[in-house]
């Protein structure tokens, strides 16, 4: 990519802001406590369920640590038009279980849910 | 078949899945009459915080209310009105727990942290852009300044006057320098941000360096954290790729550029003078200040070291403005602390709440609480230079100064806490060994004090301990207070000045009744065996791992306590309480 200049960086911005609501994503928490937790096996089993289910507009993606470092590894799930939902303990038999009800048929999965306590200063405003 | 609400029925995370049965199944079958089409899903959910002991947290969403269930009845209540009518029901309505508030933790668990675009997308470089064209150096100076930022990194110094100090200092080159050695036992908040959000350290660093002008930053981090080295190389390389770092960045007059240094993991490291000539390759001891960084730092040159959280503020500043910020937290401490809240709580992990949030809150309403029936003792803020801070100043709210009053302070954002099993001599004894070892040696207060002090602890652990050596200890540490060089002699002592004020009967136990209650003290534990209680089992013989039980069933049992390792093995296996420990 060349380099931006204040224009450039302005328009790309704005063009990345216009987030796709119609893809479910996977969110697979993967710092170092998730990845201690074993998030890396859980990453790859999301991945292969997948592809095995061989599922269309689901992303898989990666991010930090969300702070819940007791129960992970830690998952976020958004499925367009369900609210967002996180799990803990999330082993590679939870993440295809995840896959098979949350994002195929819309049921939760039950005894790994957690609370999402905070809010997001940059979307929500205060 | 696809439902469109869910009851999540929330259960403390370390109670047991059928807890709330009765609350499912009551759900279940209300939910079976009156909902015929099946269109809620009733699903077990774990609580990160802590639970009212009484009755039992449900959520409904997507409508996003909480409501407080004691019995089935209310159950009942909630399908009937809630979801079938839809009528709301305030009396079992509850709050959210909403005491978190991230604003250095903004991106973390958010976004990918090896994809810059996803950190564009969420105003990422936008701040650097506003500074780069809309704003003078001396106006970000005012604008970070007027936002009341102190230093993250423990001491608290105003952010703003530091930038200042370093803008005003004469040189022909300055530096920026990002302190990322996170040493304190039990602290990974920067980690954890630099490995869930490496953009916002590197922005803010332009940003610092644009209003001191410098155009060169190092980012001193300790090899250990290969995860957020990988990641900041990343977002260095991307960053830079696409201009946003470098030269001229975003087609301003503006160049700036970021070399990662590695830290070996020497505590002493962190404190800024031996940082500064580690990153110049020397061996890390700390200088007397003054001369300050701000006016000869790196190779004498005027330098900005901030740490990490700091950092990670600036961006948002920028953006939201210091009033927004100003209005967050205290009258002295404004905006958010991340503490890493580990030890004897049910959910050990990363929180950031506004300043002035009680301990309470964050160690029992957003943690959990203490696991395993057990009773909270003392939490120890600030690591090793902090102290231990008893349940009677739990409702303190936090700030650099109420710290400070209660004999501890706010360090970097460890947060340690310790229940009845914990011992306060123990835990002194390892935060002392700690100062120890990672003393650089240089002066003499702290490199002989320590010593002495660990030592007395040493003796009082093992029952030689007498109580005119209280006296001495504290004299030694206020010692040390006045006459160590740098930060960690002068706070070397803090954890036992503030056990002597807080816990002095534990350390009055060990030394005049040469007891320890939680039975952390080997030396001074006994195991016996009560022959009332004692059923004759045999258990407790074949599980001593030191064979320092002898006898049988016939004539019974006894512990050797010249061979026994004090494992404990045995009293936590006896079916019948008949192990004695004192
Ligand atoms: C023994 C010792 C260890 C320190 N360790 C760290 C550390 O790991 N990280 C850090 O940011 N500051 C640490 N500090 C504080 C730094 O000296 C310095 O105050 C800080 O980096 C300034 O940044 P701030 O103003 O943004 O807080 C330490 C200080 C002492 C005395
Ligand atoms: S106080 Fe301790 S760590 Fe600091 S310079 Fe002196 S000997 Fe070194």
């Amino acid at each position: 990519m060349s380099k931006l200049n204040r224009e450039q960086f302005r328009s790309l911005r704005e063009k990345l802001k216009a987030v796709n609501e119609q893809q479910t994503e996977i969110i697979v928490g993967l710092g170092s406590c998730g990845i201690a937790a074993g998030a890396a096996r859980t990453f790859d089993a999301f991945q292969k369920e997948i592809k095995a289910k061989s599922l269309t507009g689901v992303v898989l993606r990666r991010t930090g640590c969300m702070g819940l470092c007791a129960s992970e590894p830690t998952v976020e799930i958004k499925v367009p038009g369900m609210a967002d939902i996180i799990y803990g303990w999330v082993t590679p038999e939870v993440a295809r279980d995840i896959v098979q009800k949350h994002v195929m048929r819309q049921i939760l999965v039950s005894n790994c849910i957690q609370d999402k306590t905070f809010k997001d200063i940059l979307k929500e405003g205060e | 078949m696809s439902f469109n609400r869910y009851i999540l029925i929330y259960r403390e995370s370390d109670a047991g899945v059928d807890k709330n049965e009765n609350l499912f199944d009551a759900f279940m079958k209300e939910l079976g009459e009156k909902d015929p089409s099946n269109s809620v899903q009733v699903v077990d959910a774990v609580m990160n915080g802590k639970a009212d002991p009484d009755s039992t947290l449900v959520k409904i969403i997507p409508d996003n209310i909480y409501f407080k269930c004691k019995d089935p009845v209310d159950a009942i209540k909630i399908v009937d009105d809630f979801i079938i009518k839809n009528n709301p029901v305030k009396k079992l309505e509850a709050a959210a727990n909403n005491i978190q508030y991230r604003i250095v933790l903004r991106n973390c668990g958010v976004i990918d942290p090896e994809n810059i675009n996803e950190y564009i997308a969420r105003e990422g470089y936008s701040a650097l852009e506003k500074v780069l064209f809309d704003m003078t150096p001396d106006e970000v100076i005012a604008e970070i300044k007027k936002s009341g930022l102190r230093g993250r990194g423990g001491a608290g110094f105003p952010t703003g006057n530091k930038w200042a100090f370093t803008q005003q200092a004469v040189g022909d080159v300055k530096y920026v320098v990002c302190n990322a050695d996170e040493g304190d036992p039990g602290a990974y908040m920067d980690r954890s941000t630099l490995e869930g959000d490496p953009n916002s350290i590197i922005e803010a660093m332009a940003i610092a360096g644009y209003a001191v002008g410098a155009s060169k930053g190092y980012i001193y981090i300790r090899a250990e954290y290969p995860l957020a080295i990988k990641r900041l190389e990343i977002a260095i390389s991307q960053a830079t790729e696409m201009g946003l770092m470098g030269k001229n960045i975003m087609g301003s007059d503006f160049s700036f550029e970021i070399e990662i240094r590695y830290g070996a993991g020497a505590f002493v490291c962190g404190e800024e003078t031996a940082l500064l000539a580690s990153l110049q390759g020397e061996r890390g001891m700390p200088k007397p200040r003054p001369p300050f960084p701000a006016v000869k730092g790196l190779w004498g040159k005027p330098t900005v070291i901030n740490n990490v959280e700091t950092l990670a503020n600036i961006p948002v500043i920028i953006i939201k403005g210091s009033d927004w910020f100003n209005r967050i937290g205290t009258e002295k401490s404004k905006g958010t602390k991340v503490f890493a809240v580990t030890g004897k709580v049910k959910n050990s992990g990363l929180v950031e709440v506004p300043m002035g949030t009680t301990l309470r809150d964050i160690i029992f309403t957003v943690s959990g609480g203490i696991g395993n029936n057990r009773k909270f003792k003392a939490v120890q803020t600030g690591g090793p230079s902090g102290g231990v801070i008893p349940e009677k100043f739990l409702d303190t709210p936090i700030d650099y100064e109420n710290l400070v009053a209660l004999g501890s302070m706010m360090g970097s954002g460890g947060m340690i806490v310790m229940d009845e099993d914990d011992c306060m001599v123990d835990v002194n004894k390892f935060y002392l060994q700690f100062s120890v070892d990672e003393s650089c040696g240089k002066c003499a207060p702290c490199r002989l004090g320590g010593r002495q002090l660990l030592t007395y602890l040493q003796d009082i652990a093992k029952g030689n301990g007498d109580l005119k050596d209280i006296d001495k200890m504290k004299r030694i540490g206020n010692a040390m207070q006045k006459a160590s060089l740098c930060g960690l002699g002068q706070t070397t002592s803090n954890p036992i000045q503030s056990a002597l004020k807080y816990f002095y009967d534990e350390y009055e136990e060990h030394i005049v009744h040469k007891k320890c209650r939680a039975g952390k003290c080997l030396e001074l534990l006994t195991y016996t065996i009560n022959p009332e209680k004692c059923s004759r089992c045999g258990i407790c013989k074949r599980v001593c791992p030191a064979s320092a039980i002898s006898g049988d069933r016939e004539s019974g049992f006894a512990i050797d306590n010249a061979v026994c390792i004090k494992c404990g093995e045995c009293y936590n296996r006896c079916k019948f309480d008949a192990i004695d420990r004192g």
